[in-house]
């Protein structure tokens, strides 16, 4: 993982697609996060190079911004895999065994919370509430929602993403 | 409805909890069996709004509507795609539909006690139609509005008696005025649609189901203090939401309803949706100001109040969605009627969010005053695998757990408030002898530590100085003086935080400790968990008495720890066992410890 991270902070990042975020909301008031968050679409998640490059145009300390970048959950600072399972622990889930479902993802990936396992192919990621509460306990890979999980479907799920591309 | 109707219509669920079961496949099978058997029929998406945003109850997907011309609807649930051939052969061609997939009476009896109003187009309508909208009243509740003066429809709104529904439940109007009242022409209206709590969906519905009745409620607004211009705050992890609004704002521009002269109107609004980035804090108010500012989502203390030094430094007037969708209907049908709905301190009807161990988990729309007791039993049909009732937990992390005595409180915010608990923004979190209350205690405490924006003392150093004593609780390694020091800590930290986040912080503690106060006991003396919940203190053995030899436990096991056979007592190989309690849950006779 950190690995991955190093060769790619070093790499030469093409800046085009970040200047052009900047450029849409530059004149607007509050722009910072919009501009952060729309880096993190266009990469995946936020390259060193730009938030220097944010922190030249916008005229922010980068300081500033890494504040921005440390405080919300939303934001990456490192490469995240094809596939993002997110697990769901809010109340509902918790109360519905949603740590077990953790634990299995754990097993079956060796990683953890906010890890990428090394091919970056898979992201865990525990999060608060996903608004699907009905459906306890509730897991997202990407935008695929699966419901009512156990921990013989959360094996079954997770071998099907790895049998996929 | 389905008296015009003169073609067949297969009306099939297809939100995220419909997909999730399946759906897809299921309209696949109906337009297969309908092209085999030649019959003329519309497959259609009853709903497309995500989860429970339709009718509340999508635990039970699939849910497929058949309408035959000329006759009411009948609703199937649990729909796959095997059990097409079947509907379609006895249902659409012989007219006789299948009894036994029909969904039950606790269908009706879901639908029955509710009472509907917010939640009326919800799923009835297309959400991402105006046209749809307006053929349901659509903006005729702005247009009354500007046939007043800005004053009197504040007065509209104090008459009506709404209060804020995300959780404090402050008068609306009264809140209206400050801002109305505070100097200067620049003025903003925020709406805040961060729902962060666990347990919570009712915003993303309305935001999902009915993106149209948002904006009207917050032009209304707008016209009555003065602001012309509007933030919607949705929090980044309802992408659909954000996507639904954005069309229909998009939409309004386009029409002129948004825009310098709304609707022709005569007067100015402009709204812009702000994505929030996955931070709790900013629910709150004056962190959820200083997120829009593009800075760090941390509170500030208050006073200066929004409404006089708000959002870069102007008068700010924040509601909560529901708030705003609950003003479109205060004036299609007037403040007296809404004040005839509810009770003497709570107007109008509450979304409630009903999960965990409860039958038929959903949104659930009731009028305030109803008792929590018919809200879980009569309307969402009792608890889970028939267990015994334990607690109901009100309010999200600011609230407070309930036990059974308190059943009988009636669902408002006065009510909910003597009882130890909150009305916070309506989810209800049901639990039941499984679940281990220092737990929860532990986990809403847990997450509000990680939300802690940090700023403050009390709440940074104090709530996780409490969950390290609670994590001791629950490892077994609680000691004598835990419990005092625990209030103690509580009462410091609720007197002393800065914003609300760390003034309620401490309410799941408090409450359980109210009410069970023995499961902490236990925990801490006997270093044993009342409600085997608790990992490090379990021992998983088959009560030799309990077991009804059923094999439940032998099925779900992940790890094939349970030995079983037909007729047979189910043993748990204590060295294959990972801990990890599928078998004590799937038990429905309490016959693993």
């Amino acid at each position: 993982m950190s690995n991955a991270a190093q060769s790619v902070a070093q790499e030469e990042i093409d800046l085009t697609g970040a200047n052009q975020v900047i450029d849409k909301y530059q004149d607007m008031h509050g722009s910072l996060m919009p501009v952060l968050q729309g880096i993190q679409e266009h990469y995946g998640y936020i390259p060193e190079p730009t938030v220097h490059l944010v922190a030249e145009r916008l005229n922010v300390y980068t300081s500033q911004i890494y504040g921005v970048l440390t405080f919300y959950a939303q934001f990456h600072l490192k490469p995240r895999g094809k596939y993002i399972v997110r697990v769901c622990m809010g109340t509902a889930c918790h109360v519905k065994g949603a740590t077990r479902i953790g634990d299995t993802l754990t097993e079956q990936l060796g990683i953890g919370h906010a890890e990428t396992t090394e091919d970056l192919k898979f992201t865990a990621e525990y999060v608060a509430c996903i608004g699907a509460c009905g459906m306890a306990p509730v897991i997202m890979v990407n935008e695929a929602t699966y419901g009512s999980m156990s921990v013989q479907k959360m094996v079954e799920v997770i071998d099907k993403y790895k049998a996929m591309e | 409805m389905a008296a015009n109707a003169e073609i067949i219509k297969v009306l099939i669920c297809q939100g995220t909890g419909g997909m999730a079961s399946g759906a897809a496949a299921v309209a696949a099978a109906f337009t297969e069996e309908f092209t085999k058997q030649g019959v003329e029929a519309s497959v259609g998406k009853r709903c497309e709004v995500v989860g429970t945003g339709c009718r509340g109850l999508c635990a039970n997907d699939v849910l497929v509507d058949i309408v035959l011309p000329g006759q009411t609807a009948v609703t199937y649930d649990f729909v796959t795609p095997e059990m097409v051939p079947q509907i379609v052969t006895e249902h659409v061609l012989g007219n006789e539909p299948v009894a036994k997939k029909v969904a039950g009476e606790y269908y009706t009896q879901f639908l029955a006690k509710q009472q509907r109003i917010i939640f009326s187009r919800c799923g009835t309508v297309n959400a991402e139609s105006l046209d749809d909208f307006l053929a349901h009243q659509g903006f005729t509740g702005i247009k009354k509005a500007v046939t007043m003066k800005p004053a009197e429809v504040i007065d509209e709104v104090k008459r009506s008696g709404l209060r804020g529904r995300g959780g404090g439940g402050f008068p609306t109007g009264v809140k209206w005025s400050f801002c109305a009242a505070s100097p200067g022409d620049e003025k903003y209206l925020i709406c805040n649609a961060d729902e962060g709590d666990p347990g919570a969906f009712m915003d993303r519905s309305v935001l999902e189901g009915d993106p149209y009745g948002l904006i009207e409620g917050m032009m209304i607004g707008a016209y009555a203090i003065g602001c012309k211009f509007a933030y919607v705050y949705v929090r980044a992890e309802y992408p659909l939401a954000i996507k639904r609004l954005q069309l229909a704002i998009d939409t309004c521009y386009a029409k002129g309803i948004l825009g310098e002269n709304c609707m022709g109107l005569g007067f100015q609004l402009d709204m812009r949706i702000k994505a929030g980035a996955g931070a709790f804090v900013c629910g709150e108010e004056t962190a959820l100001m200083a997120s829009i500012e593009g800075h760090r989502g941390m509170s500030r203390p208050r006073p200066p109040f929004p409404a006089v030094r708000g959002l870069w430094g102007k008068p700010t007037n924040i509601n909560n969605v529901e708030t705003f969708a609950n003003v479109s209907y205060i004036f299609y049908n007037g403040a007296d009627w809404y004040s005839s709905i509810g009770t003497e301190g709570t107007k109008g009807t509450k979304i409630f969010a009903l999960t965990g161990k409860v039958k038929h988990t959903g949104l659930v729309e009731v009028p305030a005053g109803t008792t929590m007791k018919e809200v879980i039993y009569d309307v969402c049909g009792g608890i889970l695998n028939n267990r015994k009732f334990k607690a109901v937990q009100a309010g999200g992390p600011s609230g407070g757990c309930l036990p059974a005595e308190a059943l009988d409180a009636q669902v408002d915010y006065d009510s909910l408030i003597k009882a130890g608990a909150m009305m916070g923004s309506g989810g209800l979190v049901v639990m039941d002898e499984t679940t281990c209350m220092v737990d929860i205690a532990r986990f809403f405490l847990n997450f509000t530590r990680a939300e802690s924006c940090g700023k403050c003392i009390p709440c940074r150093i104090g709530l996780k100085i409490m969950l390290e004593i609670l994590e001791r609780i629950t490892h077994g390694e609680g000691r004598e003086g835990d419990l005092e020091l625990l209030e103690d800590m509580a009462y410091d930290i609720k007197k002393s935080s800065l914003c609300g986040l760390g003034q309620t912080a401490p309410n799941p503690v408090l409450s359980t400790l109210r009410y069970f106060r023995h499961e902490y006991e236990a925990h801490i003396k006997e270093k044993r968990c009342p409600s085997n919940s608790c990992k490090p203190l379990l021992k998983f053995e088959v009560v030799d008495g309990a077991c009804k030899k059923c094999g439940l436990c032998f099925r779900v096991c992940p790890v094939d720890a349970v030995r079983w056979e037909k007729g047979q007592l189910a043993v748990i190989d204590k060295e294959k066992c990972t801990q990890c309690t599928s078998c004590y849950d799937a038990c429905r006779f309490m016959a693993i410890e």
